[in-house]
């Protein structure tokens, strides 16, 4: 019987559609496999550059009312220090996927090249973090930039690129299409949302780097948005991102026209455990709502 | 369908402990020549588990992991911060009336058991282990506290200890290196002496990796299980950032206070190596 939460992206065979968001843990081999014996169908890196980072001084995490903000500021060891990590993850059926970042096109072709060398099934390119100068949103918000990065990384690697948008830009669907058009095998939607946090008492903002990234359940309608809209706008598969807690949260992006989904502060707040409450969820609807399996849901809210 | 409702009341209370909140400091207490006890108001610490920690951001320098070293049912919350680095050494100029801000109490602390039990402080290590003796005067059989430093200078909390201990069945043991108080050498020659001639229930430990390791090591020869309270690069605090993971544990969450079982799994890393702030894995 085949398996009815089996997804695909590019040439990317998933288990189930949930997958480790970047930047969520992320830093070891352990701690990713952990998370895939959690239940998630893949699971993706933290985001790495050629040289190491130390990322921003404490505070780096602020939570609001409405979801976290945070502004870690890429900490990363270095793509090459990486290779170790991958010793337990290459034995895995659970693909590892690389999020890489550059200060330019060269520098996101070269570590994607070592990405895949040490292992990696597929690339997320961060163009998209809000808090990072001349990398992140900058670059993901300028589509002739964004196209040249994506055709330097699809000539060095024959791997699935993956595009992760920021959602602070006026019209995501033309830099989701510039991506498709440069040879984009996916789309991610969406990183967090550039904001911000002012402490009453003393008042100063809380994060040390001032701007932050919001995530978590307040920013999961926009997220839905730039799924639902995306999805009209390219031909190629969407992977959902942002705020997504439990299964209600997975199926509405499915239904929107993602085909994989991204997880990341709902750990802090449900653990681990939260991927497999996720599948189980979406198993549950399936079977209760007469689907075969989640292809049939798949951007299905597009038809009503 | 599933339901969900079990999980709200768990998320809402993370959420809320890890909300920012400013505190008055209402006193400043010199515990040594570079240790304060500083002491503050906070009603979600008042249900805290000794052992578990917070997130104490100093405004416009830092926000630094740092155990408590006293919880109270009215609120009354201290921790105890030696003047290491540029973080604590602001913190430690604080006056009484200032302003910090806390997130948390955060992981899992120690659990109070029945029995002969050691309690094994190395340096500001010995904090959480304040509250935990509080806790363990109730349940245990026999209480030896070690408290190991490098010189008389460095010694905390012995009038704390003995006020605690006045009525139970309990024994406290210094050690200093340089032999300036209590007995020379270090703390691990003293627990070495008495698992060889007792039967301890549990060891509790907290304080420099290598004495912890060595903790272990000895509690594992005499096969006696150990809680041990771990310190790594914190930024979130709530399991998501793997700035503090080791082996496959987050000590944020799955810790500070990690069970024998625990370290045993972690044995490859524990002692060993921590994360840099760069993520890298370094030798201890």
């Amino acid at each position: 019987m085949s398996n009815p939460l089996a997804t695909q992206i590019a040439d990317l065979k998933l288990s189930n559609p949930t997958m480790l968001a970047a930047g969520v843990l992320g830093y070891t081999g352990l701690s990713m496999k952990r998370v895939i014996e959690s239940g998630a169908g893949a699971v993706v890196t933290k985001s790495m550059g050629l040289e190491p980072r130390t990322g921003y001084c404490n505070p780096t995490v602020v939570q609001t009312d409405c979801g976290l903000l945070n502004a870690m500021g890429l900490p990363n060891p270095g793509i090459s220090h990486f290779k170790e990590e991958m010793q337990e993850l290459n034995k895995l059926e659970a693909p590892t996927i690389f999020s890489i970042y550059g200060f330019s096109p060269e520098d996101f072709a070269e570590v994607a090249k070592i990405a895949v060398e040490i292992g990696a099934a597929a690339v997320e390119l961060n163009v998209s973090c809000p808090h990072v100068k001349k990398v992140g949103a900058q670059v993901g918000s300028d589509p002739s930039l964004l196209m040249e990065i994506v055709k330097r990384v699809q000539n060095q690697i024959d791997k699935p690129v993956i595009v992760k948008l920021t959602p602070n830009v006026t019209d995501i669907t033309e830099i989701a299409q510039a991506a498709q058009k440069a040879g984009a095998d996916a789309i991610c939607a969406i990183n967090t949302v550039k904001a911000m946090a002012i402490d009453p008492e003393t008042c100063k903002p809380i994060l040390a780097n001032k701007y932050g990234g919001l995530s978590g359940p307040a920013i999961k309608p926009v997220g839905v948005r730039c799924v639902y809209d995306i999805y009209d706008a390219v031909d190629i598969p969407i992977i959902g991102c942002g705020g997504i807690s439990n299964w209600q949260d997975a199926v509405e992006y499915l239904l929107a026209g993602a085909c994989a989904l991204q997880i990341g502060t709902a750990i802090a707040f449900q653990d681990i455990t939260v991927f497999k409450s996720v599948t189980d969820g979406i198993t549950n609807y399936l079977e209760h709502k007469g689907f075969n399996n989640i292809k049939d849901i798949i951007g299905l809210a597009h038809e009503m | 369908m599933q339901a969900h409702s079990h999980k709200c009341s768990h998320k809402s209370s993370i959420e809320s402990a890890n909300r920012m909140r400013t505190v008055e400091l209402l006193e400043v207490k010199e515990e040594n020549c570079t240790t304060k006890t500083l002491t503050f108001q906070d009603q979600i610490c008042k249900l805290a588990e000794p052992g578990q920690f917070l997130m104490v951001w100093i405004p416009g320098v830092d926000e630094i992991p740092i155990s408590l070293s006293g919880i109270r049912c009215d609120g009354v919350t201290s921790i105890t911060v030696n003047a290491v680095g540029d973080a604590t050494r602001v913190l430690n100029q604080k006056k009484k009336g200032e302003i910090i801000g806390i997130r948390g109490p955060f992981g899992k602390g120690f659990v109070p058991v029945k029995g002969n039990v050691m309690v094994i402080g190395g340096g500001t290590g010995l904090g959480p282990m304040m509250p935990l003796t509080e806790k363990l005067v109730e349940t245990a059989s026999k209480i030896t506290v070690m408290s190991g430093v490098k010189c008389q200078d460095n010694l905390l909390f012995l009038d704390r200890i003995a006020k605690l201990l006045c009525d139970v069945n309990s024994e406290t043991i210094c050690t200093t290196e340089d032999g300036s108080y209590g007995f020379e050498g270090l703390v691990t020659s003293q627990l070495e002496k008495k698992l060889a001639n007792e039967k301890v229930d549990m060891i509790y430990t907290c304080g420099p990796e290598p004495m912890m390791y060595h903790v272990f090591r000895l509690a594992e020869q005499y096969n006696v299980p150990v809680q041990a309270s771990l310190e790594r690069i914190m930024r979130c605090g709530i399991g998501l950032c793997g700035s503090c993971v080791i082996g496959e544990i987050r000590v944020c969450k799955d810790g500070p206070v990690l069970t024998s079982e625990q370290l045993r799994r972690i044995k490859d890393e524990f002692g060993k190596s921590r994360l840099d702030w760069t993520g890298k894995k370094v030798k201890q």
